[in-house]
C-alpha cells in the first residue's frame, strides 16, 4: 500500500501571525460564519422541541419551558420527553464533531471519523460487555467502560494505522478501524445470539438512539462529555503547530508528545462519552469538520469551535428525521446518520486527488 | 513446485481428518470406526446421524470454503490487492440486506433466501463498482466506497431486523451471522453441483488469469482479450461467493484471509488456487468445529470466521505498518 496525498490541515499564511488584510477579513468572514451556525443552533433546538409525533407550536414551546399556560400533555411531551432527547443531541453532537475534528487533524486524514476507525466500535464493545457479562445496568456504571473502550480503541487503531511515525497511510487506517469493528461487532454478536434474552436490548442500543434516555444517562455522563468538550478547544492552538510538522512545532515551544497524548485522550473522552450517551453513531465526525474546514479555513481552533457548533445541528436535524421519517414511530438516529454520511465519504473520496493502494 | 506439492497434501489431510472429526463429534459421539461403518450403511442409527445430519453440514463447509477462498483469490488476483475480497467491497452485507426484505416481505424459504442473497450481493457489487469508477477503478477508492456502503447497509439491516416481528428477526439474524447447522441435503446439493460447474470454470480461466497477474499489457501481447477475460472471471468470483452465502448465510474474512495464508504457505509467486480452495475448506471447517464444539454455547460460525478474520487483518496491517518503518 502506499501513501495518500493530503493536503496538510494547516498553512503558514492562514495561521495565527498572518496579519495582513486578506486574514482580517477572513477573521471578520469566520465570526459571522460563527454567528450564522449558532443561530442554526438556536432554530435546530427549538425545532428539536416542537417536532414529534405531537406537534407543539414554538410559542407552546416557550411556554411549556417556562411554566406558562399550556395543555399538560403538551408540556409532558416538551419538558418530559424532547428536552432531555434535546440535551442529548447537543451533548451527542458537539462531542462527535470535535471528536472527529481532532480524528482528521491528528492522523492528518481527511476520512478519519471515530465511527469509521473503530473507536465508538471499541467503546460499544465495552458497555455491550459490561451489561450482558458484568451485569452493569447503570448509566453512571457502563460510562466508565465506554471511556475506557474509546481509549484502547483508538490506541489500536493508531498502531494499526502506523500512526506516530510520520506517515499515516490513509487506507491502512480506515482498514485498521474496519477490522476492529469486525472482531469487536462479531463477539458481540456472539454474545447476543448466545442469550436471546439481550438481543432486542443490545439491537436497540447498537443502532444509536436517543429514544429511551432521560436524565439517569445525562447526568452521569454529561460532566465528563463537557470537560471534554472544553479541554478539547484548548488543544486548537497546539494542533495548528503540530500541523506545520514536528520540528516547526517544537521550534514554536509546542510539545509535539503532549499533543499527541492530550488529542487521544481527548477522542476517547469525547466518542466514548457520546457512545454511553447514545450508542455508536457514525459519521457526524466525519461530515461536521469538513464543513467546518470549508467555511473557515485550516485554522484549527476555528474549525473546532464551529465543529462544536455545527455538530449539534447535524445530530439534531437527524433526530427530527428520524421522529418524522416513520411517523408517528421512529428510527434510531444512528440509522439516519449512515444515510447521511455514507454518501458523503463517496463524494468525498470520489473528489481527493488519491493514488492507488 | 515440489514445496506446492507438498502443501496441498498436507492441506488435504488436514482438511480429512477435520471432517472425520466433524462426523464423529456431537451429542452422540462417534469413533473414527463407527463413522466408517456409518457412512458404508451398516449400522442404522449411527448412519442417519451421520448422512443425514453430520454430512451436510461437513460437506457445506468443505465446499463452501473451499468456493469463498477461490472467489477470494480471483477478487485479489485482478485487483492486484490483497484486501480486494468480496466481504470488504460489501458484497456480504448486500446479501444480507436482499434476504432481510425477502425474509419480511414473502417470508423464509430456502429458495427465496438463495435468490435474495444472490440479487442483493450482485446489486451492491455493480453499486459499488460503478461508484468507485472513475477512468478505471483503483483498490483504494473500491475499498472506502465498499466501507460506506456497507455501512448504509448496515444502517437499513439493523432498521429492518428493528421493525420485524421477533420470530422473523431470530431467524434472519441467525442467517445473517452465517451458520452451516441449519444447513441440510436440500441446500448442500444443489449448491455443490453449481460450485463444481463454477470450479470447472476457474480451471478453464486459470491460465487468463496467470497472463493476466503479469499486466493488461502482457496479456493482450499474448493473445488475451483482457477486458472480455476480465469479466468473465470477475463474474465466476461473484457466482462463487453468491451460491456461498445463500446457502449458509454471509461468512465473512474466509475469502479474504484463505488466498493469503495459502500464497504464504506455497511461498510462490501469485496466488495458488488449489492451495487457496483447500485452505477455505480447512479454515471453514475448523471455525465450525470450535463454533459448535468448542465454545460454551453452539456459535454460528459467522461469528468465529468474523473474529479469527478480523484480528488476521489486524495482524497484517500491524505486520505492514512494521515493515514500512
Amino acid at each position: 500500500m502506499s501513501s495518500v496525498t493530503t493536503t496538510p490541515p494547516a498553512g503558514a499564511s492562514h495561521g495565527p501571525s498572518a496579519g495582513t488584510a486578506s486574514a482580517a477579513r477572513r477573521g471578520r468572514a469566520r465570526w459571522f460564519w460563527l454567528a450564522g451556525a449558532v443561530v442554526l443552533l438556536l432554530v435546530a433546538l427549538v425545532a428539536s422541541l416542537a417536532i414529534g409525533s405531537r406537534p407543539v407550536p414554538p410559542t407552546g414551546v416557550w411556554a411549556a419551558l417556562t411554566g406558562g399556560d399550556v395543555p399538560a400533555a403538551d408540556e409532558a411531551a416538551v419538558v418530559g420527553l424532547r428536552l432531555p432527547r434535546t440535551v442529548l443531541g447537543l451533548l451527542v453532537g458537539a462531542a462527535l464533531a470535535m471528536a472527529g475534528a481532532v480524528v482528521q487533524a491528528l492522523t492528518r486524514n481527511p476520512l478519519a471519523d471515530p465511527g469509521i476507525l473503530g473507536v465508538t466500535a471499541g467503546s460499544g464493545f465495552a458497555v455491550a460487555m459490561a451489561i450482558a457479562v458484568l451485569g452493569v445496568t447503570s448509566p453512571s456504571g457502563y460510562v466508565w467502560f465506554a471511556l475506557g473502550g474509546a481509549l484502547v480503541a483508538t490506541v489500536v487503531v493508531w498502531v494499526v494505522g502506523g500512526a506516530g511515525r510520520g506517515r499515516v497511510d490513509v487506507a491502512q487506517l480506515l482498514l485498521g478501524g474496519m477490522a476492529l469493528t469486525a472482531v469487536l461487532s462479531g463477539i458481540v454478536s456472539a454474545i447476543r445470539l448466545s442469550d436471546p434474552e439481550e438481543f432486542s436490548a443490545l439491537l436497540v442500543w447498537e443502532s444509536g438512539s436517543f429514544q429511551s434516555r432521560g436524565w439517569d444517562v445525562i447526568t452521569p455522563v454529561a460532566p465528563f462529555v463537557i470537560v471534554g468538550l472544553a479541554g478539547t478547544l484548548l488543544l486548537g492552538r497546539s494542533l495548528n503547530a503540530v500541523a506545520l510538522g514536528d520540528d516547526v512545532a517544537g521550534a514554536l515551544g509546542t510539545s509535539v508528545a503532549a499533543t499527541r497524548v492530550g488529542s487521544v485522550v481527548a477522542i476517547a473522552v469525547l466518542a466514548g462519552g457520546a457512545t454511553a450517551l447514545a450508542g455508536p453513531i457514525a459519521f457526524v465526525g466525519l461530515m461536521v469538520p469538513h464543513a467546518a474546514r470549508w467555511v473557515t479555513g485550516p485554522d484549527q481552533r476555528w474549525v473546532l469551535a464551529l465543529s462544536a457548533v455545527l455538530g449539534p445541528v447535524l445530530v439534531l436535524v437527524a433526530d427530527i428525521l428520524a421522529r418524522v421519517v416513520m411517523w408517528p414511530g421512529e428510527v434510531p438516529v444512528g440509522i439516519v446518520t449512515a444515510f447521511l454520511g455514507a454518501p458523503v465519504l463517496i463524494v468525498l473520496v470520489r473528489h481527493r486527488r488519491m493514488v492507488g493502494l | 513446485m515440489r514445496r506446492g506439492g507438498v502443501v496441498v497434501t498436507t492441506l488435504a489431510v488436514v482438511a480429512a481428518v477435520l471432517a472425520v472429526a466433524g462426523l464423529a463429534l456431537g451429542d452422540y459421539p462417534l469413533t473414527v470406526a463407527e463413522v466408517g461403518r456409518a457412512l458404508l450403511g451398516q449400522d442404522d442409527f449411527a448412519t442417519t446421524i451421520v448422512r443425514e445430519w453430520r454430512l451436510p453440514r461437513v460437506l457445506a463447509g468443505l465446499v463452501l470454503g473451499a468456493a469463498l477462498a477461490v472467489a477470494g483469490a480471483l477478487f485479489q488476483s485482478l485487483t492486484r490487492n490483497p484486501l480486494g475480497s468480496p466481504d470488504i467491497i460489501g458484497f456480504t452485507t448486500g446479501s444480507y440486506t436482499g434476504v432481510l426484505v425477502v425474509m419480511t416481505v414473502v417470508g423464509p424459504g430456502y429458495l427465496g433466501t438463495a435468490a435474495a442473497a444472490l440479487a442483493g450481493g450482485l446489486l451492491t457489487a455493480v453499486v459499488v463498482y460503478l461508484l468507485a469508477y472513475q477512468r478505471g477503478v483503483q483498490g483504494f477508492r473500491l475499498i472506502v466506497v465498499g466501507v460506506a456502503v456497507s455501512a448504509m447497509l448496515h444502517a437499513a439491516n439493523t432498521f429492518m431486523l428493528m421493525r420485524a416481528q421477533t420470530e422473523i428477526a431470530m431467524s434472519a439474524a441467525a442467517w445473517g451471522a452465517g451458520s452451516l447447522s441449519l444447513v441440510g441435503w436440500e441446500q448442500v446439493a444443489p449448491a455443490t453441483v453449481v460450485l463444481a460447474v463454477l470450479g470447472a470454470g476457474v480451471v478453464v480461466c486459470a491460465p487468463l488469469l496467470r497472463q493476466l497477474e503479469l499486466g493488461d499489457d502482457f496479456a493482450a501481447a499474448h493473445g488475451v482479450a483482457v477486458e472480455p477475460a476480465r469479466l468473465g472471471i470477475l463474474g465466476i468470483g461473484v457466482a462463487l461467493t453468491a451460491v456461498a452465502t445463500a446457502t449458509a448465510g454471509p461468512i465473512a474474512f474466509v475469502a479474504l484471509s484463505a488466498p493469503q495464508v495459502a500464497k504464504r504457505l506455497v511461498r510462490g509467486p501469485g496466488l495458488p488456487l488449489v492451495a487457496s480452495a483447500l485452505t477455505g475448506s480447512v479454515l471453514l471447517l475448523g471455525a465450525d468445529l470450535v463454533a459448535e464444539h468448542v465454545l460454551p454455547t453452539a456459535l454460528p460460525v459467522g461469528v468465529v470466521t468474523i473474529v479469527l478474520g478480523g484480528v488476521y487483518l489486524l495482524a497484517v496491517l500491524v505486520a505492514g505498518a512494521r515493515r514500512a518503518r
